[in-house]
């Protein structure tokens, strides 16, 4: 296994022996926040990509073919000309709260996005509250969305926030019930643990029935938590034209965007963590030559893999299904997700009690 | 056509004896008309759902200032919406009307276009570069004096959340504008408002030739192009007495069947794409190019296709088309199937339609609703069968039917028509009799002095083509039945109460084409 706290400590120890400690964790900080700002606007770009080609693919069609070899710097060019598009100032509107939501958005989905563990040792928090820390972060995106429809005063935007505010804050119940099924079998929040004891098995063979129950549970609510198809309801292109971000635009709009992708990303690698393992390559108990060879394969790419495996499985469903509506998103959700949640967990912990997890 | 006068007096309630009595359920047009000397009446067409049995009706008054006529939208309920259109055209007072304001022009439009005396002149209606306020809508009544009265419309009140749908808007699929008055996520109330597309096309039918007229009705309704050229082109020829060749009979069936089917291809996609289903709708279109690229060998066009003409068709068949046509319904057939797995069958499209916008078969017949929604809710409406013309009372079709009148039942409705009309062309592509294609006209078309009608059955319902004709070469008045606006008249039952997103589903289900509303 390669561990890449390696390459860090040599880091620290670098700068130590330059400077004083609060001057090199102060330049430790900076760099760690460039790389991450660097790694969110890298793979944001390649989501874009990704989903253009992916949803070309289900529809019989190329997708972006014309700039560059295949496509590929298609997405270059639309970030270029998002960022030198006029951000238009509207009049009546609470510009402060207007200005401010995207920023939110953003924010909100950096923070999530940098406790992701990408590897062995690459994580920038690592603490024992670590998914609690996670959830908490992800959760005030909604805060955003709900000020950007707000502070447009336009009525589409508006009802486009007011079912976010629903939809999310609904669904956010059972993105957490499914986690902590998960917590209740790992019997740790802290993120490098529950990547670890996946060792010998991915909780979800290690948790078989309960944990499969709580994967699809969590890419279900995981999906509406994103606004992503079928539960695009807060920007239904065909019923509020663009929902909450109708008044944005350039890099106001960008950021909804983009934050939007990257909050799928996040949710898939969260997934990938819990569910499959997060950077620890397959292992199969007793072919100890095969467990050698996968070692060799980096975290990064173990991690990255199972991520967009989840992010793929997401966008088939994005593109195949046609949208609910707000009444039957909020039953599926009240009605059905959180009761066989709720006994789920039971379930998990009776499997946990009982020593019947594998 | 004969035309039975009715003195005003007596008309109301000749009316409903004519409704309650002989069972004149199904209003099919209301033609306003300019007389001249003889005063400003209106023409009724209206036909009984049971027997089939038509008959038109007219009433007229000489009063040029202040013309008023009984109403009968409590008889008929799409007679509301025709008689805003009458009123719009002609400023004739329906004495009576709820809710009498103009329907397609603006409300601060001078004089009636469609009277014989209007003054065109760009002096009196400049174009007006600011927007007409919604608080100046208002209703007219007649009052005692014998004045035209405005009252301020209280449609909307203040502390109401009214939001517009439209005029552009990615769910009306055109230029269409509803006022929504919303409780939540439930409407409350709904006004429509039409005209953001009109052209005028009667207005400016009445100075072309009749040639030159045919041009137009590719522009009413976009997807049912040849089903409207069709209709004029028979209402003409039955004018003249003119027959048209055998040949022409089997082109033209075929080609009303394959745009039927094109419109269709469309509306499924179109749907799906209403309800979010993106790759159905990709789906949908791919198909349908294969049909436009068969109609743009023949017609030499996609969509605006100027294919028939007076006596035939404008081209002959090309040598390959028969066999290009026999791989599409082949093709076709298997690709419903596809749109069945990933669409119609999905549970969310089930759950999304099931149950929503329902329609009874009381309410089709009194808002004139045909076509595929009628159908949907168990109306035998088709033209094709109640008053069979070209070749369709020589092929073998069923009349699709379901009973629910909800939105999957219109949605599997134009599924199913499909296959009917596959059906249809597979009996006659391999039988085009050898022929002209076309028989010789005079240069100058003129159509003896009468009245004339006409009717086919369009993508979405029944196009009907009425002429006036003193005898000149360009009419003296032609009507135009649209299809969509019964559509979107009976939108009104069917939301109250209902979610927005229902409105997406309905309207998109009910499948109206906007330039064909606003003519």
């Amino acid at each position: 296994m390669y561990d890449f706290s390696i390459i860090t400590t040599a880091i620290d120890q670098f700068l130590r022996s330059l400077m004083p400690s609060g001057l090199a964790i102060f330049i430790e900080c900076v760099l760690v926040g460039a790389c991450v700002l660097v790694a969110y606007i890298v793979l944001a770009i390649i989501m874009i990509f990704m989903e253009r080609k992916v949803c070309a693919a289900f529809q019989c069609r190329l997708g972006p073919m014309r700039v560059g070899f295949w496509g590929t710097l298609q997405v270059f060019s639309d970030v270029f000309k998002m960022i030198i598009k006029e951000i238009i100032d509207l009049k009546r509107t609470d510009n402060m709260l207007y200005n401010l939501a995207p920023f939110l958005v953003v924010l909100s989905s950096v923070l999530t996005f940098s406790c992701l563990p990408f590897a062995k040792g690459m994580e920038v928090l690592d603490f024992n509250v670590g998914l609690f820390f996670l959830m908490a972060t992800s959760s005030f995106g909604v805060l955003g969305i709900m000020l950007a429809g707000w502070s447009s005063n336009n009525k589409y935007s508006m009802i486009g926030a007011m079912r976010s505010g629903a939809q999310m804050v609904s669904y956010e119940l059972s993105i957490g019930i499914s986690m902590l099924t998960l917590v209740v079998l790992s019997g740790t929040l802290q993120l490098s643990e529950i990547v670890s004891r996946q060792s010998d098995a991915w909780f979800i063979v290690k948790g078989h029935i309960p944990a499969f129950i709580a994967f699809v549970i969590y890419l279900i609510a995981g999906n509406a938590e994103t606004n992503r198809g079928p539960f695009d309801l807060p920007e239904a292109e065909s019923e509020l034209t663009a929902g909450y971000h109708t008044e944005y635009s350039g890099m106001g709009f960008g950021f909804f965007y983009v934050a939007e992708f990257m909050n799928l990303f996040i949710v898939s690698g969260i997934a990938s963590t819990i569910f499959l393992g997060g950077w620890m390559p397959l292992h199969i108990l007793g072919l100890d030559g095969f467990n050698a060879a996968m070692d060799y394969i980096p975290g990064v790419v173990w991690f990255l893999g199972k991520t967009f495996f989840v992010i793929w499985l997401l966008m088939w469903i994005r593109w195949t299904f046609p949208r609910l509506r707000i009444d039957q998103v909020i039953t599926l959700e009240w009605k059905y997700l959180v009761p066989i949640g709720i006994v789920n967990l039971l379930i998990m912990t009776l499997c946990v009690v009982m020593g019947w997890t594998l | 056509m004969n035309t039975t006068f009715i003195p005003l007096n007596e008309f109301r309630s000749q009316m409903e004896t004519l409704r309650r009595d002989k069972g004149m359920d199904f209003l099919r047009d209301m033609i306003g008309m300019d007389w001249g000397e003889d005063g400003l009446g209106v023409i009724y067409l209206l036909e009984n759902s049971a027997t089939k049995e038509n008959i038109s009706v007219a009433t007229r008054t000489t009063d040029r200032v202040a013309p008023a006529i009984p109403t009968v939208s409590d008889l008929w309920k799409i007679a509301n919406i025709y008689e805003r259109e009458v009123f719009d055209f002609f400023g004739i007072i329906f004495n009576g009307h709820p809710n009498l304001r103009r329907l397609f022009l603006r409300n601060d439009w001078v004089g009636y276009p469609l009277r014989k005396d209007y003054d065109e002149s760009e002096a009196v209606n400049p174009v007006r570069m600011y927007s007409e306020n919604n608080q100046n809508d208002c209703t007219y009544t007649l009052a005692e004096d014998g004045t035209i009265k405005q009252i301020p419309d209280t449609l909307f009140d203040n502390n109401e959340y009214v939001i517009n749908i439209g005029p552009q808007h990615p769910a009306t699929h055109g230029v269409l504008r509803f006022r929504l008055s919303l409780e939540g996520e439930f409407i409350n109330k709904v006004d429509i408002h039409c005209g953001y597309i009109h052209r005028g096309i009667e207005k400016i039918s009445e100075k072309y030739p009749y040639p030159q007229i045919l041009a137009l009705t590719d522009r009413l309704d976009y997807l049912s192009a040849h089903q409207n050229r069709h209709a004029l082109c028979m209402c003409i020829e039955k004018a003249m007495g003119l027959e048209v060749t055998e040949r022409t009979q089997y082109i033209r069936t075929i080609m009303d069947e394959l745009q039927r089917i094109d419109s269709h291809l469309l509306f499924i996609s179109c749907a799906a794409m209403d309800l979010g289903a993106l790759t159905t709708f990709i789906y949908g279109f791919r198909d349908r190019e294969k049909l436009l690229d068969i109609m743009e060998e023949v017609t030499g066009g996609r969509l605006i296709q100027n294919y028939n003409v007076i006596g035939g068709v404008q081209a002959d068949i090309t040598p390959g088309f028969a066999e290009k046509v026999k791989t599409f319904c082949k093709d076709i057939l298997n690709k419903l199937n596809e749109y069945n797995d990933v669409f119609t069958n999905n549970i969310i499209t089930r759950k999304r339609m099931l149950g929503i916008g329902v329609l009874s078969t009381e309410d089709v017949i009194s808002y004139g609703c045909t076509g595929g929604t009628g159908r949907a809710s168990g109306w035998s409406c088709d033209v094709r069968k109640r008053h069979p013309y070209a070749l369709y009372d020589k092929v073998d079709f069923k009349e699709i039917i379901y009973n629910n009148g909800d939105c999957y039942d219109r949605f599997l409705v134009r599924i199913d028509e499909i296959k009917e009309s596959v059906r249809i062309i597979e009996q006659l592509i391999d039988s085009i009799p050898e022929g002209e294609y076309k028989v010789k006209t005079k240069p100058i078309i003129r159509i003896p002095e009468g009245s004339y009608h006409a009717a086919v059955e369009g993508s979405r319902g029944e196009f009907g083509v009425f002429i006036e004709s003193k005898g000149d070469k360009s009419p003296y008045r032609i009507k135009f039945r649209p299809m969509g606006l019964p559509l979107i008249a009976s939108m009104e039952t069917m939301l109250k109460g209902n979610k927005i997103a229902d409105l997406m589903a309905i309207g998109a289900t009910l499948d109206y084409v906007i330039p064909d509303i606003d003519r």
